[in-house]
């Protein structure tokens, strides 16, 4: 399959302040092969596919296309070359329809003559698309399929894609490997980015992987395990998460939730509609689902930042906590750890010891006669860091100064030090990197072991998978009844996520 | 094209290096000027900045002057660094002298030394209720406080003109518009015989530190600085952000009031309609030159202050324009952003990009 190099990268080089994003990295990509692209958060991979597409310039090194030495200066030029790109986040118009998105992208033409290549495209690579639709009525699958259409309606030699399965449901990133299978066949190229180890095992025939900015080994994926592949890509041994921890069927209930609505006010928030479930002691319920499907209107529900309730109750250890603030829910025994670190869950411009203060005040009490005792919140700040592995300077380092890995690590183990009864996580280790991720999960398997009831809502299915001992899905703000593991699979989930699980009137959204 | 890139890393020595640059270079600007308009620029300079810190005279007056500009600076160090944009101190400053020296109009021939106090209490709560309003109508409509705050400023200066034009007007007083004089009880009392410098020149020392330990060591400071950079963390910490709106302007306008009433007590003695020649604009200035730091405010007002009374010597001794003051102050901002800029970014020069190529 590899006959002659489409695309061949030698030693490129670029750096940002402060960091080296690409490290003398080499890469070849043949005429119809399915080439990866893999590495953790902040290997290089998005800064090597950007110089690729004439979004970045390198500082160093040559780019051969079609075996000449080529300048890639613009997208526009690259897309002249026959280079294509998918983004991980989309660029296009909600209010506008597919061929009208379509039609923006392309050198002017006529509608129904586009239309009917539209459709001719579309159906040969078994991407159902309807013309008139408008974008902000279609799931992200569709929205992705709007995306790849436009680029081979350009007939690239060579299609990108960026992490393309992040907000795709099981079916449709079935759909999406067809299509690229059908793609490769004809001789085309894909760079496909994940950090997915399954899905790069599955579909492609070549992985580069990188690490650090560097290109660490190439290898032939078919021939590879999950966990040889992991190794590669953190550069150590990766440790083996335990099972789960039985559950004791008459533990009490430190979570309920009962049929609570609750109006977003996010700009295009979704509300939540008769969302049920309950958390034991001991236990951790695992909320799967496509991002933008109601799971931070449901963190902000639960932890008291947002809104009281329209209809139905949350109760958090016995007490019902409809009225109550994030700080009296503390005090109940919840601790909270919302998806985004930088900005919600810790202050970047502030020290390690601030951000323990942030939420370690209520339930550790470090007031001392109305005033602060920043001794003690330093002790604890210490603890913290050393419990939990978080590599920094001091407890005195910036948030902002720690990895994405660290930082989650800090602010995990700031709440389960707290002692708590209830854990409400949200996506726990989106985007850190593989050694963290493993940490993360030891500590919730370790702290569910000693009674404590866990809610953590996911868009990682391994994850869900790892550590729930009941999964639900959240699908536009309503949430499917909870199965325990061995009675759900991948596929059950994926049809759960494109549904709502109740036949219920559309919520009125002119007010949102 | 030059291009501004972010620096990785913000020095703390370089966030305090570029207000002591920006007076510097202000110096150097001004020698310029001076030597432009026909004048010694080293005789002008020193006159400026030097002369008013020789005599202990001079010394006083720098201190009467900084005086409101630091209690105004301080109480807005709170709001900005909560991201609370009051923008009308001055207006707060005029209604505290309206609310606190209306006590001195009604008992003017009072000889109780409560009266004193009870104005300094009455003024900070006339400055406190002229910043209540944005606070309200932020908090209620989300209406913008940098509008409303200022709009009231020209509102208190109106009604403090109807008043000592109209039913506060002293009646010996010639038709001139003002007030009777204040009782002597109502006067702050002088801290060194014929120096200005007065009671509450130390009052105007003491707030920056009571300001700075309860930003550090109190949670309201701590939530106020949270705020300020995170709301969204400052909501997962249980801080409801109307409470710091409210808390953050009437802080501000406390303060505002209080340097209000402080100056109708003690170098006036009187309600007129100029009792401030712009100190709650100027206290913006000097809020950020003092890098939102309740101590940074203290030398930042120190520095302004010494700027207006250089001014009023360049006038007399140098024949300058009065106009210069207001020159030097904008000329200071001016720099003080221009290296803040550079404190955040770092320029990129086209040159050294292609030579890198």
């Amino acid at each position: 399959m590899t006959e002659q190099g489409l695309l061949s990268l030698t030693g490129i080089c670029k750096s940002f302040p402060g960091c080296l994003a690409n490290d003398n990295i080499d890469l070849d990509v043949a005429a119809g092969e399915i080439h990866a692209l893999l590495g953790e958060n902040g290997a290089g991979k998005s800064t090597l596919v950007k110089i690729i597409y004439g979004v970045l310039r390198p500082d160093r090194g040559d780019v051969r296309w079609q075996g000449e030495v080529t300048r890639i200066e613009n997208p526009a030029q690259a897309r002249t070359l026959g280079i294509g790109m998918v983004f991980q986040h989309f660029s296009l118009f909600e209010a506008m329809t597919t061929l009208e998105n379509i039609a923006l992208a392309l050198p002017p033409e006529d509608p129904e003559a586009l239309r009917v290549r539209l459709q001719e495209t579309a159906s040969a690579y078994g991407l159902a698309l309807q013309p008139d639709r408008h974008v902000y009525d279609l799931s992200m699958g569709e929205r992705q399929r709007i995306e790849i259409v436009r680029c081979l309606l350009q007939d690239p030699q060579l299609l990108i894609l960026d992490e393309p399965t992040s907000v795709l449901t099981p079916q449709e990133t079935e759909i999406l490997f067809e299509t690229l299978h059908t793609l490769a066949q004809e001789d085309r190229a894909i760079l496909y980015i994940s950090h997915k180890l399954e899905e790069v095992r599955s579909l492609c025939d070549r992985a580069t992987i990188l690490r650090g900015g560097r290109r660490v080994d190439d290898c032939l994926p078919a021939q590879e395990t999950a966990r040889s592949l992991a190794e590669k890509m953190i550069g150590k041994k990766v440790q083996q998460v335990s099972r789960l921890s039985p559950i004791d069927s008459g533990s009490s209930v430190h979570l309920a939730v009962s049929g609570l609505n609750i109006h977003s006010d996010l700009a295009h928030g979704i509300d939540l509609t008769d969302i049920s479930l309950e958390v034991r002691a001991g236990e951790v319920l695992g909320i799967a689902g496509i991002a933008g499907n109601g799971q931070i209107e449901l963190m902000g529900a639960l932890s008291g930042e947002t809104g009281s309730p329209l209809a139905g109750s949350i109760s958090i250890l016995g007490t019902n906590a409809n009225q109550l603030n994030p700080t009296v829910r503390r005090s109940l025994g919840a601790v909270f750890v919302p998806e985004e670190r930088i900005g919600h869950a810790a202050v970047a411009d502030m020290t390690l010891v601030d951000n323990s203060y942030l939420t370690g005040d209520t339930r550790l009490n470090f007031s001392r006669r109305g005033l602060i005792d920043w001794p003690a919140v330093a002790r604890y700040t210490q603890n913290v860091v050393q419990n939990f592995d978080v590599r920094t300077t001091g407890v005195d380092a910036l948030a902002s100064s720690l990895s994405g890995g660290n930082l989650q690590k800090f602010i995990v183990g700031r709440e389960i030090l707290q002692e708590p009864s209830l854990l409400v996580v949200s996506q726990p280790t989106w985007g850190v990197d593989a050694g963290a991720a493993a940490a993360i999960h030891e500590e919730i398997q370790r702290l569910v072991s000693t009674g404590v009831a866990v809610l953590m809502i996911s868009q990682d299915l391994d994850e869900v998978f790892l550590l729930s001992h009941r999964i639900a899905v959240i699908s536009q703000g309503t949430l499917s009844t909870a199965k325990p593991i061995d009675e759900i699979t991948p596929e059950d989930i994926g049809l759960l996520m494109g549904v709502r699980h109740e036949a219920l009137p559309e919520a009125d959204h002119a007010t949102a | 094209m030059l291009r501004l890139e972010p620096r990785s890393t913000q020095s703390f020595a370089a966030a305090w290096l570029s207000p002591v640059m920006a007076l510097v270079l202000t110096a150097i600007t001004g020698g310029v000027i001076f030597l432009a308009m026909g004048k010694d620029p080293s005789t002008a300079l020193y006159i400026y900045f030097i002369e008013p810190l020789t005599t202990t005279s001079g010394l006083s007056e720098v201190a009467v002057k900084a005086g409101p500009l630091i209690l105004i600076g301080v109480g807005l160090s709170f709001g900005f660094r909560a991201g609370v944009w009051n923008i009308g101190a001055e207006g707060q400053y005029i209604a505290g002298a309206i609310v606190g020296g209306g006590l001195a109009v009604y008992f003017y021939e009072s000889e109780s030394t409560l009266l004193l106090p009870a104005m300094l209490v009455f003024g900070m709560l006339g400055g406190m209720a002229w910043a209540a309003v944005p606070a309200l109508l932020k908090t209620r409509f989300n209406a913008n406080e940098i509008l409303v705050s200022l709009m009231l400023v020209y509102v208190a200066e109106l009604l403090l003109v109807h008043l000592v034009q109209g039913p506060w007007r002293n009646p010996q007083g010639w038709g001139f518009p003002g007030t009777r004089m204040f009782p002597d009880v109502a006067i702050m009392p002088l801290l060194f015989s014929g120096k200005r410098a007065h009671l509450g020149t130390l009052i105007t020392l003491a707030v920056p530190f009571i300001a700075w330990f309860i930003l550090a060591q109190t949670r309201f400071g701590f939530t106020v600085r949270v705020f300020g950079s995170a709301p969204l963390a400052a909501r997962h910490a249980g801080v409801h952000g109307h409470r710091i709106i409210w808390h953050s302007l009437l802080i501000g306008g406390g303060l505002a009031g209080l340097a209000g009433v402080i100056e109708a007590t003690s170098t006036i003695g009187q309600l007129m309609p100029n009792i401030s020649p712009g100190y709650g604009f100027t206290a913006i200035i000097v809020a950020f030159l003092g890098r939102l730091h309740p101590v940074g405010v203290l030398l930042a007002g120190i520095a302004i202050a010494v700027t207006y009374i250089g001014g009023e010597g360049a006038q007399i001794s140098a024949g300058l324009p009065k106009a210069v003051t207001g020159l030097f102050q904008g000329i200071i901002l001016f720099y003080l952003l221009a290296f803040d800029l550079f404190t955040r970014y770092k320029i990129i020069l086209p040159s050294r990009r292609t030579a890198a190529q």
